[in-house]
């Protein structure tokens, strides 16, 4: 016999829970909310850290029987290997479900076109929408968490889409005590984000706490990469180093795993998560400023952006 | 478990708290000043207000600018929604749901008080105790929030002058205990120059007490159990039906108050049949005893029907069900609440069909005063209702309970959130609203 809580000192009392026990405790609850409440949730999971987490916690939520839910990946095209092979050896061992959104599919079909740029960030919203739509997903599981971006401090745990996936600030229901509402007309669905209170920290103590497993990236490793917009960046079917920029071998990792094409690394040599976890503690940089090309656009891209569907 | 990471930075406590006061106050520049003093504001964050406040043809960075985050709201310098904030010290986590304190913002305010261990109410010191001070005590006294604190800004303008602080936390201390508020702590703060904020202040030796943080990283965060009722209402029936677990069936939820142990006697409500537990899990680890607010999954020695919706309580200590709810109400959706109007209620993991058959009273938090049969509640109004449910409900008073003694009215034709429901009384204390009809209404 075993208790998980561990009361903190000082407090005086048995019962207090650590901090993320509670999270946990939160996040779990909400996945058995949406089991309970909707007909066809699915899991956003990119085979980044955030959805990792996600997949880890409604494991825990239903266990010993399997996840209700199926997984969602926007494939880019342009995703780092080591994350699709793990993508692919969670899937097989949990028995789960993998849909896929293909934004090349879509550029081959010319509903989509390429951006000067070779970013293809910005072109997940349409596949994304159209899956939802077509697989008739009720609810929609992303990592997103409040502390991310000044946009995302206001979402809700539970937040309403129309049938075109728009995010209508103005339309979003007060969350009051833990009681959420999860009705929807049919076409519309609702975003769920059950790792809104965490921050990149908890995310990382969690993971070491539980001895999650994570794509090799995420620890620093030697890889060519070349210098664009003050990141490092790694070449591959997305593009390469242009004219005046130099590729160089150099001790990297990821922060944060997206697109090749605007997801830079950082300079490190934090080989385990105990050197990653006092790295991003010491840390003067914020997760998406010092690795997302795609959120230094303006004060108000974010927020326009999640207006379109974006996540 | 392979890693010393807990060594390194060890596990903490959590607590949820929300400031309410206006731009007025000072309250933007305190949230910034927390956030920027306890080290949370990294250095991009703060060279984009930087650049915004240079654009703007301010000379100092507007701490302000860190907190305000839709584009509606930069543009009109107000902040129209609730936004939450993460923050750390080596001692505890923070998060902060950071609500606009004007009283067509009463709905946010309230939201942010429905999940908060502790407010801190914002006064300015040239001003004293207003009546949108009034407004937001009265707020935290009804959502039962177990610690207030009264941050007394703006001190520098004040010349940092002892008199002028004790009078006014003297007043409101004296107003929030009336309205059953069990505990004020007041601080004399400048958000702006960042006295007594993170830093103790030099200009005012007089004050011996904590500083906001300090009282926010010690202030205790869980409740003596002894004294609650426990409940667990089921979210979900786990049934992996494998053959490894071929007869397996749990039941999934959070922990709403109080503890639960094995081998207690349980009865399951609504239909009132009794067993025993046979075992807690808790995310995996079997436990002999687990306490709000742990997820777990309860085993129960009988084969008895239970669903989503259900509430698993003691045996001996059972609360009665009812179709008549009596609550004071916030209503939170922009088209009126009206006697009459059809609606759904959530109550824990349950929805039912409910109808409002009366709204005896409204409520002015300004000066607490009664309004007989308003007719209707509008957007911000607070107000008693009579709600009738189409099946028994196992309801706390909101004043033993808080996750089990509220609930919130759901409009079924587009699934707009209406109101947010208190069962029971308003306040802690015997009686502090007083009836008052309107001028223009009639006189019973």
């Amino acid at each position: 016999m075993t208790t998980v809580a561990k009361a903190e000192e000082g407090t005086g009392s048995p019962y207090a829970l650590s901090h993320l026990d509670a999270l946990e405790s939160e996040a779990v609850h909400i996945f058995r909310e949406v089991a309970g409440e909707f007909e066809n949730p699915v899991i956003l999971f990119s085979g980044g850290k955030d959805s990792i987490l996600m997949l880890h916690l409604a494991l825990k939520a239903f266990a010993p029987a399997a996840v209700p839910f199926s997984l969602l990946h926007v494939d880019t095209g342009h995703n780092f290997p080591e994350v699709l092979q793990y993508r692919d050896r969670v899937v097989a061992a949990h028995g789960l479900r993998l849909h896929v959104a293909s934004v090349q599919d879509y550029i081959d079909r010319g509903v989509l076109k390429e951006r000067p740029d070779g970013t293809r960030n910005p072109l997940q919203t349409l596949p994304l929408t159209e899956k939802i739509q077509s697989e008739r997903f009720d609810a929609v599981f992303g990592g997103g968490r409040r502390d991310e971006e000044k946009a995302r401090a206001k979402e809700r745990v539970f937040s309403l889409r129309d049938e075109f996936s728009q995010w209508d600030p103005r339309r979003q229901r007060p969350e009051l005590w833990n009681l959420y509402n999860g009705r929807h007309a049919p076409g519309e669905h609702v975003r769920v984000f059950p790792l809104s209170n965490w921050t990149e920290l908890d995310v990382w103590q969690y993971i070491a706490r539980e001895g999650i497993e994570l794509p090799e990236i995420y620890f620093a490793h030697e890889r060519e990469v070349f210098r664009r917009s003050g990141m490092w960046l790694t070449a591959g079917e997305w593009g390469g180093a242009k004219d005046g920029e130099r590729v160089e071998k150099r001790q990297v990792r990821y922060r944060t795993v997206g697109d090749m094409s605007c997801t830079g690394a950082v300079d490190s040599d934090a080989t385990t998560l105990d050197a990653v976890i006092a790295e991003i503690a010491a840390s003067r940089l914020t997760e998406r400023g010092a690795t997302r090309a795609d959120d230094k656009l303006s004060e108000a891209a974010m927020e326009d952006r999640k207006r379109e569907g974006y996540f | 478990m392979s890693t010393n990471t807990t060594e390194a930075l060890p596990a903490t406590t959590l607590l949820r708290f929300a400031t309410a006061g206006s731009v007025d106050d000072g309250k933007s520049t305190l949230v910034g000043r927390l956030l920027h003093d306890s080290k949370s504001v990294l250095a991009d964050q703060l060279e984009a207000v930087e650049r915004a406040s240079a654009s703007r043809g301010q000379d100092a960075p507007d701490l302000a600018l860190l907190t305000d985050g839709l584009r509606a709201e930069r543009e009109q310098g107000i902040t129209i929604d609730v936004a939450y904030r993460y923050f750390a010290t080596p001692r505890r986590r923070f998060i902060l749901a950071d609500t606009p304190g004007h009283v067509q913002y009463t709905r946010n305010m309230v939201t942010g008080a429905s999940t908060a261990e502790l407010t801190v109410v914002l006064v300015d010191a040239r001003n004293g105790v207003v009546e949108q001070t009034r407004r937001h005590a009265a707020i935290a006294a009804l959502l039962r929030v177990p610690h207030v604190v009264l941050a007394v800004n703006k001190m520098d303008l004040a010349g940092y002058g002892e008199k002028v602080f004790a009078a006014i936390a003297e007043e409101f201390t004296a107003y929030a205990t009336e309205l059953g508020v069990p505990e004020v702590t007041a601080i004399p703060i400048s958000a702006l120059a960042g006295d007594n904020v993170v830093e103790p202040s030099a200009n005012m030796d007089w004050y011996g007490g904590p500083t906001v943080l300090e009282h926010l990283e010690t202030v205790p965060v869980s409740h003596d159990l002894a004294h609650c009722h426990a409940r667990l209402p089921v979210q979900y029936v786990i049934r992996p039906q494998t053959a490894e677990h071929p007869d397996y069936r749990g039941y999934a939820g959070q922990i709403a108050a109080g503890s639960f142990r094995v081998g207690e006697e349980v009865t399951v409500l609504p239909s009132g049949r009794t067993t025993r537990i046979s075992g807690i899990d808790v995310l995996g680890d079997p436990v002999d005893v687990a306490w709000t607010t742990q997820s777990v999954t309860l085993l129960l020695q009988d084969d008895i029907d239970v669903s989503r919706g259900d509430l698993i309580v003691p045996t001996k200590d059972a609360p009665a069900t009812t179709q008549d709810v009596e609550a004071t109400v916030c209503h939170v959706a922009d088209a009126p609440l009206t006697v009459g109007h059809r609606v759904l209620l959530k109550h824990g993991t349950r929805t039912v069909k409910a109808i409002v058959k009366d709204i005896p009273s409204r409520l002015t938090l300004n000066d607490l005063s009664l309004h007989p049969h308003p007719g209707q509640l509008a957007a911000n109004d607070i107000g008693r209702v009579k709600i009738r449910t189409a099946e028994p409900l196992p309801v706390d008073s909101y004043a033993d309970s808080r996750r089990t003694g509220s609930f919130i009215l759901i409009d079924p034709s587009d699934g707009t959130t209406l109101t947010a429901g208190m069962v029971g009384e308003s306040f802690a204390s015997p009686d502090p609203v007083k009836d008052q009809p309107e001028e223009d209404g009639w006189d019973f």
